[in-house]
């Protein structure tokens, strides 16, 4: 989830406030399918109806929004493009609403076919397992695409330097509608696989949003593998005062950012970038 | 100039002719107008925050402790109250914010406006929790207002009040400081080459945007008489985001213009399709970004243009 | 030379990025008055010269003194209090707002009111002041534009004039006549050059076309790949072997 927040920021430059909704419109497309077509005699086939969900909603929403929105405020003010996708998250907020109602969705058959793993005496349920291997997984498989592929190290050039890659006949535009893709798809994919776990409310789209960008702002922005660690320090302190202090899991978070800002604003300093004059 | 005085004379001259549910719409309205204010001051400075219901928050749980463990009950020792803790909580959090612009200022300012709504929500003895707390009937130095004037007292006070401010952050704009806050937006470097600091430019504006929303946040907790903990979460900052945007950045009276005609549009708009709502915020944004960058404001100038 | 009346000086100055020498033991002396043309080829470090004085870029070694006093290491913002200005080579303006509401703030914070927020920025006597060198600068005619709407050579001009209303004892400026048409260039000098030699401020230019540097020049340094190479009179600097194999490539 933060790691294709972080992935679409270093690519086109743009914060998306919606990706919290892309995150939520995956979940609920999952939950959905699973619902509709997960069939007891076959457990396999609600991850991939996970999956099918992540994959269409990402596949869909993403050039949409990218295409159609996202292209005509490229290099105009950045509170203008911020307030683009805060427009963008309110019209999905409802459009969730409208597709499956205000009344929670609650599809825990995948999270209940892993069973419980018993580790050293206690009884774990096995689905996070399950789906900590996935994040490590499409962790690794991202981080494989940018360093390893020919369209990872166009990715990169035009991260480093857009015009230059441009005349050199990178397609720029296309790298963007990729990228943007992309990022909607591992925002679904956080949210289809997330939501065997919790019943879905309207709402969770704005939440998630804040909770990630507290992990990159942690990690520091267009890092993966800062994304990754932030997301690490995130869970590791929720879980924490969930334990001691079940009042104070969300205070955790910000506390955590808090911490990290003032003592090392440095690593979050990514977007002000040194200006020739 | 004079067009804004005439204006107000308006404001203060027809309610008593209107019925009471107008005024109470039209005394949210200029209450909000403040908070909105305080957003338009600091997008002027090109920052944009997603979370400046922290500090409309903090005027009106200011004057809910007042009334709960203070005794207090004269509205405008409240408000004086709320001025310091409303500058006593942006000068804080300024310190740490006045660094970032862009996204990390506005994500940040939700971040901390979501943590008052969660302190709200859970220290429940002290906040009420979700049922907040009651804001009883205020007295005006010293006096108790009758109850066949009440909604009338307090629209004249809240008009009379967001008037007062609204002079002082035009005066705020028209000032050097209020200037170096544009220049910011435009050119930090040069700014700090010309020997003015932008962390403070931007810090000082902060504050002032916070002490409005304070303000803005008292006036409109007495005029419900009742506050809860949603005054802090992010849809409300969200309105007043939108509100902003609607109205425009132009002058200092566009709040005004923009949050009262947001409040009818939601009361209509509330009744016959409640779960649209957010959708339609957001495709006028939509609309605002994209055709009328400089909000109803903007009209006012094509009006001008034409008559000429 | 009289080496105890410099005003600004520089010992030992050395910076490096990475593996680029930007400055190797730069040591300078800048008389009181005087103005002095910088030339050297692209990455030279006449540019980092101009961000080192003004605090924008911190050396790795070496001092920096202003009237004998060390201002290596203050920011920006307290050296141009102390009086080093400096224009740039890409104008650095307030774009949104209008020609005159520039130097109109430039004077404001010069007087020290930027937290000034109840009294009107706009003042008759600062508008006096503000309209006194547009008309010094020649820009009287874009005075309501917005600087956004300015052609290059306004914008340069008016960029130097937002320095120069700061009032300061030195004026440093990086490439004054680039991106400007060759027929505009004199032009732009003709206005600069009577006005900065009338206030007595030192100043201190970075150029690259030649022929403004020999006309305007009164004493000119060459750099190369962080050193200088040599200085002088503009006849005999532009007339050394040495400098028209690293401007020119051929001597």
């Amino acid at each position: 989830m933060s790691a294709g927040l972080t992935f679409t920021y270093g690519v086109v430059r743009i914060l998306n406030l919606a990706h919290g909704n892309l995150y939520a419109l995956g979940a609920y497309m999952g939950a959905w399918l699973v619902l509709g077509w997960g069939s007891n005699a076959w457990p396999v086939l609600s991850y991939l109806l996970l999956f099918l969900a992540a994959v269409v909603i990402g596949v869909t929403a993403g050039p949409v929004i990218e295409r159609l929105f996202l292209r005509r405020v490229y290099g105009k003010a950045e509170e203008i493009q911020i307030l683009l996708t805060f427009s963008i998250l309110l019209i999905l907020e409802d459009v969730i609403k409208l597709a499956w109602g205000v009344s929670p969705l609650f599809a825990d058959k995948p999270y209940t076919y892993m069973g419980v793993v018993r580790l050293g005496g206690v009884d774990y349920a096995g689905y996070p397992f399950l789906l900590t291997g996935i994040a490590v997984v499409t962790g690794l498989l991202l981080w494989l695409v940018v360093t390893r592929t020919r369209f990872g190290k166009v990715l990169v050039s035009v991260i480093t330097d857009r015009e230059m890659s441009a005349a050199l006949g990178v397609n720029v535009p296309r790298i963007y509608t990729l990228a943007f893709t992309l990022g909607a798809v591992f925002a679904a994919l956080g949210g289809a696989f997330t939501a065997p776990m919790f019943s879905l409310v309207p709402g969770i789209g704005a939440e998630v949003i804040v909770v990630s960008f507290a992990v990159v702002a942690i990690g520091g922005l267009g890092s993966i593998g800062g994304a990754a660690l932030g997301a690490v320090l995130v869970g590791l302190a929720r879980a924490t005062a969930v334990h001691l202090v079940p009042e104070l899991d969300l205070f955790a978070i910000y506390l955590i950012m808090a911490l990290v800002l003032l003592f090392r604003p440095q690593g979050l300093f990514g977007q002000v970038e040194a200006r020739r004059i | 100039m004079a067009i804004a005085l005439a204006g107000l004379a308006l404001f203060l001259v027809v309610p008593p002719f209107l019925p009471e549910w107008i005024t109470f719409l039209l005394t949210l309205a200029w209450a909000k107008a403040l908070a909105v204010l305080g957003i338009v001051l600091l997008l002027r400075g090109g920052l944009l925050t997603f979370g400046h219901a922290l500090y409309y928050a903090v005027g009106a749980y200011t004057a809910g402790f007042a009334v709960k463990f203070l005794g207090v009950h004269d509205g405008l020792v409240v408000l004086v109250l709320a001025v310091v803790t409303g500058a006593a909580a942006s000068a804080l959090l300024g310190l740490l914010l006045a660094r970032y612009r862009g996204m990390h200022f506005g994500l940040l300012n939700l971040a901390f406006s979501m943590v008052l709504y969660a302190i709200l929500l859970k220290f429940y003895a002290v906040t009420g929790g979700t049922d907040g707390l009651r804001l009883p009937t205020p007295l005006l130095a010293g006096v108790k207002p009758a109850a066949a004037h009440l909604r009338l007292t307090i629209y004249y006070v809240t008009v009379v009040l967001t008037a007062l401010l609204l002079y002082v952050a035009y005066r705020f704009t028209a000032s050097p400081l209020g200037y170096t806050l544009r220049a910011v937006r435009d050119n930090e470097v040069r700014v700090e080459y010309m020997g003015a600091s932008v962390r403070q430019a931007i810090y000082c504006s902060y504050i002032v945007a916070g002490v409005l929303a304070s303000v803005g946040g008292v006036l409109a907790g007495f005029s419900v008489g009742h506050i809860v903990p949603e005054v802090s979460f992010w849809t409300q900052s969200g309105e007043f985001v939108f509100v902003a945007l609607l109205g425009g950045t132009g002058s200092v009276l566009a709040p005004v213009a923009g949050s009262i005609v947001f409040e009818f549009v939601r009361n209509y708009a509330f009744k016959y399709s409640p779960y649209t709502w957010q959708m339609t915020l957001g495709l006028v944004l939509l609309i605002i970004i994209f055709f009328l960058p400089g909000g109803l404001w903007s009209l006012t100038g094509m009006v001008r243009r034409w008559i000429r | 030379m009289d080496p105890v009346g410099a005003v600004l000086e520089t010992v030992g100055l050395t910076k490096f990025f990475g593996m680029v020498r930007a400055a190797e033991d730069l040591s300078l002396r800048f008389q009181e008055g005087e103005l002095v043309g910088i030339v050297g080829p692209n990455g030279s470090g006449k540019t980092t010269l101009l961000n080192m004085i003004t605090g924008y870029v911190k050396p790795d070694r070496g001092r920096i003194r202003f009237q004998g006093k060390d201002i290596t290491g203050l920011l920006p913002r307290a050296v141009a209090d102390l009086g080093i200005a400096r224009s740039f080579q890409m104008p650095q303006l307030y774009l949104s707002l209008s020609v005159l509401e520039n130097l109109v703030l430039a004077l404001a914070i010069r007087a020290g009111r930027a937290r000034g927020f109840w009294t009107p920025l706009v003042r008759v006597d600062r508008l006096d002041d503000a309209r006194r060198i547009l008309v010094q600068f020649g820009l009287e005619e874009h005075a309501s534009h917005d600087a956004g709407q300015l052609p290059e050579g306004a914008r340069k001009l008016l960029d130097v004039a937002l320095s120069f209303a700061r009032r300061p004892r030195i004026l440093l400026m990086d490439e004054p006549t680039s991106g400007v048409s060759a027929r505009d260039k004199s032009k732009v000098m003709d206005t600069l050059v009577p006005v900065l030699k009338g206030t007595g401020v030192t100043t201190i230019f970075v150029e690259h076309d030649m022929e403004v540097v020999e006309r305007y020049a009164e004493r000119v340094l060459a750099f190369d790949e962080g050193k200088v190479v040599a200085s002088g009179s503009p006849d005999a600097v532009l007339a050394d072997p040495a400098v028209r194999r690293a401007l020119l490539g051929r001597p």
